[in-house]
């Protein structure tokens, strides 16, 4: 068995909410490994944006350990938090979060500025993302210029750019038609068959399936064979 | 890091460009104010000092008043005050207005001055042609007189002047020199010459002769010329011993004007003003710091998507804060350029029609700058420090 990259142990998010406590997830426990395709698949208000929150580090947990990377989360602050995120994911939404006025190769230079990358190496890893996903012409082109197929894979590049730990993508598809749907989802195969880890929210069964493994989340509740089993 | 910082932020600002340029009004508005007011002020400023010291520059001007008893200040008088140390001479002055006659030709109210050789040590470039008065004409009381340009055309026609002679007030002068109108600078001249009052015309005689014209026997207005400006107040206490002396202590009794001090009066005046005026400005660069300060906050709510995502893909919260800074403080200093270029462009047109110096006043370019940026980065900080603390969740969300 490979590496494990990301580990939740009895993971407990709650929100103070108009006087009540409101818990989101109660008592989650997850372990991903490299290398691994993983679906977290859930209906809407079960608790799936939260999961997403937690392991791409914008949120902490209220109790519990998330260790990503051998690095317990909880303990850090909105700055070191910044360094991870920066360093270990690379985020892919379901409306894509293009900046307008960047160009595609400008908004897949973004967090490889962030990360302290030199502009000329920038400019060389940008290029060579986009060519990955197969807009090597497309470089110039501002977001509106593009469908939206090309626009989620030119995020797809982003999250690329910085060589993060995990893929984290959140409905990929979601504002995607089918068709385009499943290329892009073809194109996360690829990705992990090159070794990639992804992590993948989504609501979609089907959309789900593309992944070599699914957990379910319910009501705040886990639900991993892998994890039961282990 | 700070040029991809600054480029986003210009990116930014170019993309809202009515709404910049709005934004920036109030910044331009402020310093063109402070730099036209300023820069007009010191010009108009500079030429009343330059004018002023031209007039009293080394000397103080002294109204002898003197007593119901004695009305002025005899020759012996005279002779004390002569005798002062730190001076170069005493120029007494006596005026009239009197009818010169030549040949058929009258002209009546004439300026006639009596004036010693001392007027003339001091203001060498007074004569064009002929000759100064001197002592001996003092002491003999010579009938001769020097007049001016616009006189001998009246009187002689364009003939050269010097060696002839004239009648004033039935007594014949003979005319030694020719005065260079443009030359005279003292106060009653200047006065004269812009309330456009009397005739043009001017002579100047030895005061002595002057004193039996007039008939009489003091002299109630002189100039004290000094040697050495460092001892001005000592002069002054000297003076005052004379006078105080000549006129038995007497109230009122004299005037001693001093343009020095009178300068420094009208400079701390005229600061001050520069000052309230500046200050006054400055209330408008608070209002547009105001508005940049309003600007950015609503640029803040506009792009908290934005913001949550590039704190999603890495960025710190102090970049954040530093790209929106950048932001407030280029737009500021955007309008502060506009303004220092339309101030001095404004300054230069006011000063022109004037017909003022034009001084470019670096202090009040710095002051617009540094002012500008100041705003940016104060009115800056709280929506920039706003943007930083954004939860990135919640700013994901708001999608």
């Amino acid at each position: 068995m490979n590496k494990e990259i990301l580990t939740m142990r009895n993971i407990i998010k709650s929100y103070h909410m108009a006087d009540e406590e409101q818990i989101i997830l109660k008592g989650v426990n997850l372990k991903v490994y490299d290398g691994e395709f993983i679906s977290i698949l859930g209906p809407s208000g079960s608790g799936k944006s939260t999961m997403m929150n937690i392991i791409g580090c914008l949120d902490t947990p209220t109790s519990g350990e998330y260790i990503l990377s051998d690095r317990k989360i909880g303990e850090l602050d909105q700055i070191e938090l910044a360094h991870i995120r920066s360093k270990e994911i690379g985020f892919i939404f379901q409306s894509f979060q293009l900046l307008p006025r960047l160009s595609a190769i400008e908004n897949v230079e973004l967090p490889m500025i962030y990360a302290g990358v030199a502009p000329g190496e920038r400019i060389k890893r940008a290029q060579t993302m986009l060519e990955r996903v197969g807009l090597e012409n497309k470089t110039k082109h501002y977001p509106n210029q593009l469908s939206g197929g090309q626009q989620q894979r030119v995020a797809i590049a982003r999250a690329l750019s910085t060589n993060p730990t995990i893929l984290l993508a959140d409905e990929p598809t979601g504002a995607l038609d089918q068709k385009t749907g499943n290329q892009v989802m073809g194109l996360f195969s690829e990705l992990n068959k090159e070794g990639r880890t992804i992590i993948m929210i989504t609501h979609d069964v089907n959309v789900a399936k593309t992944a070599g493994r699914i957990v379910r989340i319910l009501d705040g509740n886990l639900y991993d064979e892998v994890a039961e089993n282990d | 890091m700070i040029k991809e910082s600054i480029k986003m932020s210009w990116q930014n600002i170019v993309h809202n460009k009515m709404r910049s340029f709005l934004t920036t009004l109030g910044i331009v508005i402020g310093v063109t104010a402070i730099i036209a007011l300023v820069t007009i002020v010191q010009g108009v400023t500079g030429e009343i000092t330059s004018q002023f010291s031209s007039l009293g520059a080394g000397k103080i001007t002294v109204q002898a008043y003197g007593t119901p008893l004695k009305q002025g200040l005899s020759d012996n008088d005279l002779k004390k005050l002569m005798e002062m140390e730190n001076i170069s001479g005493i120029s007494p002055t006596l005026s009239m207005e009197a009818s010169v006659v030549k040949n058929a030709s009258v002209e009546e109210d004439v300026a006639v001055e009596g004036k010693n050789q001392v007027y003339f040590q001091n203001n060498t470039d007074l004569i064009v042609r002929g000759r100064a008065l001197n002592k001996i004409d003092m002491e003999n009381k010579n009938k001769v007189g020097i007049i001016n340009q616009s006189l001998e055309e009246t009187l002689f026609f364009g003939e050269d002047s010097v060696g002839q002679t004239m009648q004033i007030n039935g007594i014949t002068y003979t005319v030694v020199g020719v005065l260079d109108e443009n030359a005279i600078n003292d106060v009653t001249a200047m006065m004269a010459r812009s309330s456009g009052e009397g005739s043009d015309g001017k002579v100047i005689i030895p005061y002595t002769a002057a004193m039996s014209i007039a008939g009489v026997s003091n002299i109630s207005s002189f100039e004290v010329l000094i040697a050495d400006t460092n001892k001005t107040d000592q002069v002054i206490e000297d003076t005052k011993l004379i006078l105080n002396q000549a006129f038995n202590y007497k109230e009122n009794s004299y005037n001693i004007i001093n343009m020095e001090s009178l300068l420094d009066t009208m400079n701390t005046m005229t600061n001050m003003m520069t000052a309230m005026m500046a200050g006054i400005a400055s209330i408008a660069l608070l209002v547009g710091g105001i508005g940049i300060m309003n600007m950015m906050l609503v640029s803040v709510t506009e792009r908290t998507t934005e913001i949550g995502l590039r704190k999603a893909l890495g960025a710190e919260p102090k970049r954040i804060q530093l790209q929106f800074l950048i932001e407030s403080i280029f737009l500021s200093l955007l309008g502060g350029t506009i303004g220092v270029l339309l101030g001095v462009g404004i300054s230069w047109v006011v000063t022109a029609a004037l017909g003022i110096t034009f001084v470019m006043s670096t202090w009040a370019i710095a002051l617009g700058f540094g002012f500008s940026a100041a705003v940016g980065i104060v009115f800056g900080w709280a929506p920039a420090r706003r943007a930083s603390n954004l939860n990135p969740i919640d700013a994901l969300r708001s999608v």
